[in-house]
């Protein structure tokens, strides 16, 4: 089976400080990886390389396409890279704003990436806006209202219903439930676990709640100092750490 | 003649806006940066117009300036005297007689022969302006040909009023690559941009230069199932009886009487002295207001 995402020995330097070194990893179709740690410890850094964001020093970055099998992402054309950003990739940021456009409505924020692949049908645009405001629990008489007319919880289900539009293959998300309070976190991650399943999409996920990956990811990555210190399953990682760190990171997590 | 350069700029300027004049018109629909100077107005006055029509200007040309359609206008007159004085060319208010022209926000009613040059004033040259506030993502979101911006302009437009409301510098497509601002045109002068003369545009504050060859290609964007329509005041001219013109609607007194007549003057006035006459016109020419 081929993979859907290879990573290879990328790293990532900031002068002479490391963002992230040396990371490798296979992804497979309908696999969830987690990627945790504790700030500063390169997985923004690392989820931004992958997503064509910022240009790694060093490795590749090979995604499957779908006509010409893996290539790497890293040294194709901008125009290839930027096209596969706004079909085959999604990109859920921690901070709605930074994902959407403010001043459009929420059907044009849906329908942004419909357009930018030459949809030019009003009509079908905003069927296919009502059917995925629909599908992320916001109510169709919302349609034409801005982001800024919404709460916190549901502008971050309008970014993620505008990046499933196109019916992406791989989602990047950093910190998707970050900032936003545990009862509407729940609500999100049950959401995003519905999508993942029905959708059978891989995704990789950036979070320092070990909670969140323990319910969506079945894989986990726990980085420290832009090193990848420990990987396996996301059971195994977070039952019986071995690291010095992971064992920290898993006890510091408050029992209630 | 005065003590002027022919045409106000220096020789080596005018080459400099030549340049970027012959890019622009190789590369249709293209902004091309060029170098702009101060002119002795001020910006928003047609300094972008202004710098091209003095690039172009020989001394055998006929010279006609429009503002909003009209040759009598402040902003039109003044820059016809001031080629007047620092060219010494011939000038002119019939559309046929003159071989350049420059306009603010409108394009003539009579059609433009091969040999005539249309020179517009641009406010704000880049179409995705308002959707995108970086000047380094619109250059490659044109460069890569990222026009889905575009339309959801578009598609706001019809969400809350029903219909594409854009109705002035209504984006356009030029030979299949490019999109445009034609300048603040009426959406109704947007089908006359396939016309067989040249058209430049100069944005003398933004510095940029960009041309539409002659027949283009030039494609107002629009949605399958919301198609582009032309539109203009439901009303014939009030002084010439026209009804293919585009119209201005003028108030005429606190009682809301009002009439509506051509934006485009020297068309207006070319039918009224041929004898058409409008509801509220004097039938004969030498008598009308």
């Amino acid at each position: 089976m081929t993979p859907l995402l290879q990573v290879e020995g990328i790293a990532k330097m900031y002068g002479a400080r490391i963002g992230c070194t040396d990371v490798s990893f296979d992804l497979y179709p309908g696999e969830v990886m987690g990627i945790v740690g504790e700030s500063g410890s390169g997985k923004s850094t690392l989820l931004n390389c992958m997503a064509g964001h910022l240009q790694p020093d060093a490795g590749a970055v090979r995604f499957d396409t779908r006509t010409e099998g893996l290539r790497d992402t890293v040294t194709m054309s901008e125009p290839e890279r930027r096209m596969l950003s706004r079909t085959d990739w999604a990109f859920v940021h921690q901070h709605a704003r930074d994902g959407l456009r403010m001043n459009v409505s929420a059907g044009g924020n849906v329908g942004e990436r419909l357009m930018a692949v030459n949809a030019r049908h009003y009509g079908d645009i905003r069927d296919k806006a009502i059917d995925w405001l629909g599908r992320v629990e916001i109510s169709a008489d919302r349609i034409d209202d801005r982001p800024t007319a919404f709460s916190g919880g549901m502008q971050q289900r309008l970014q993620i219903a505008r990046n499933l539009v196109t019916g992406p293959r791989l989602v990047f998300m950093d910190e998707p439930t970050g900032g936003l309070d545990v009862s509407v976190q729940a609500r999100l991650l049950d959401l995003l676990r519905g999508l993942v399943r029905e959708m059978g999409l891989s995704a990789i996920i950036v979070t320092h709640d070990l909670a969140v990956v323990r319910l969506l990811a079945d894989r986990l990555m726990v980085m420290k100092d832009g090193h990848v210190i420990e990987s396996g399953l996301t059971d195994q990682v977070l039952d019986d750490p071995q690291h010095a760190y992971t064992q920290l990171l898993v006890s510091s997590v408050l029992q209630v | 003649m005065s003590d002027y350069n022919f045409a106000y700029l220096d020789e080596q300027t005018k080459r400099m806006i030549r340049r970027a004049i012959l890019k622009g018109l190789a590369i249709p629909g293209y902004q091309v940066p060029f170098a702009s100077r101060e002119m002795p107005m001020p910006y928003g006055w047609g300094t972008g117009g202004v710098q091209v029509s003095a690039a172009v200007l020989t001394p055998e040309d006929r010279f006609k300036v429009i503002d909003q359609g009209a040759d009598d206008t402040t902003n039109a007159v003044s820059i016809r005297r001031f080629f007047e004085k620092t060219a010494g060319v011939a000038v002119t208010e019939a559309t046929t007689e003159a071989s350049v022209i420059q306009t603010r926000h409108r394009i003539p009613e009579a059609p433009l022969r091969e040999d005539q040059i249309l020179v517009y004033q641009v406010p704000i040259p880049e179409p995705l302006r308002f959707l995108e506030p970086s000047e380094v993502e619109t250059r490659k979101m044109h460069s890569l040909e990222e026009y889905g911006l575009m339309h959801v302009k578009l598609y706001e437009d019809i969400s809350q009023h029903g219909a594409i409301a854009t109705a002035y510098a209504y984006p356009v497509k030029v030979e299949g690559r490019y999109v445009m601002d034609p300048s603040p045109i009426p959406k109704f002068d947007n089908p006359k941009l396939e016309m067989a003369g040249i058209q430049l545009f100069g944005a003398g504050r933004e510095q940029r230069i960009y041309a539409v060859p002659p027949y283009t290609h030039v494609v107002s964007l629009d949605f399958d199932d919301y198609p582009f329509e032309p539109t203009k005041a439901d009303h014939a001219c009030d002084l010439c009886g026209a009804t293919d013109s585009y119209l201005d609607e003028l108030i005429m007194d606190d009682a809301g009487g009002r009439m509506f007549m051509c934006s485009d003057t020297d068309y207006c006035g070319t039918r009224c002295a041929a004898g058409h006459c409008g509801a509220q016109g004097t039938p004969l020419a030498e008598d009308a207001a």
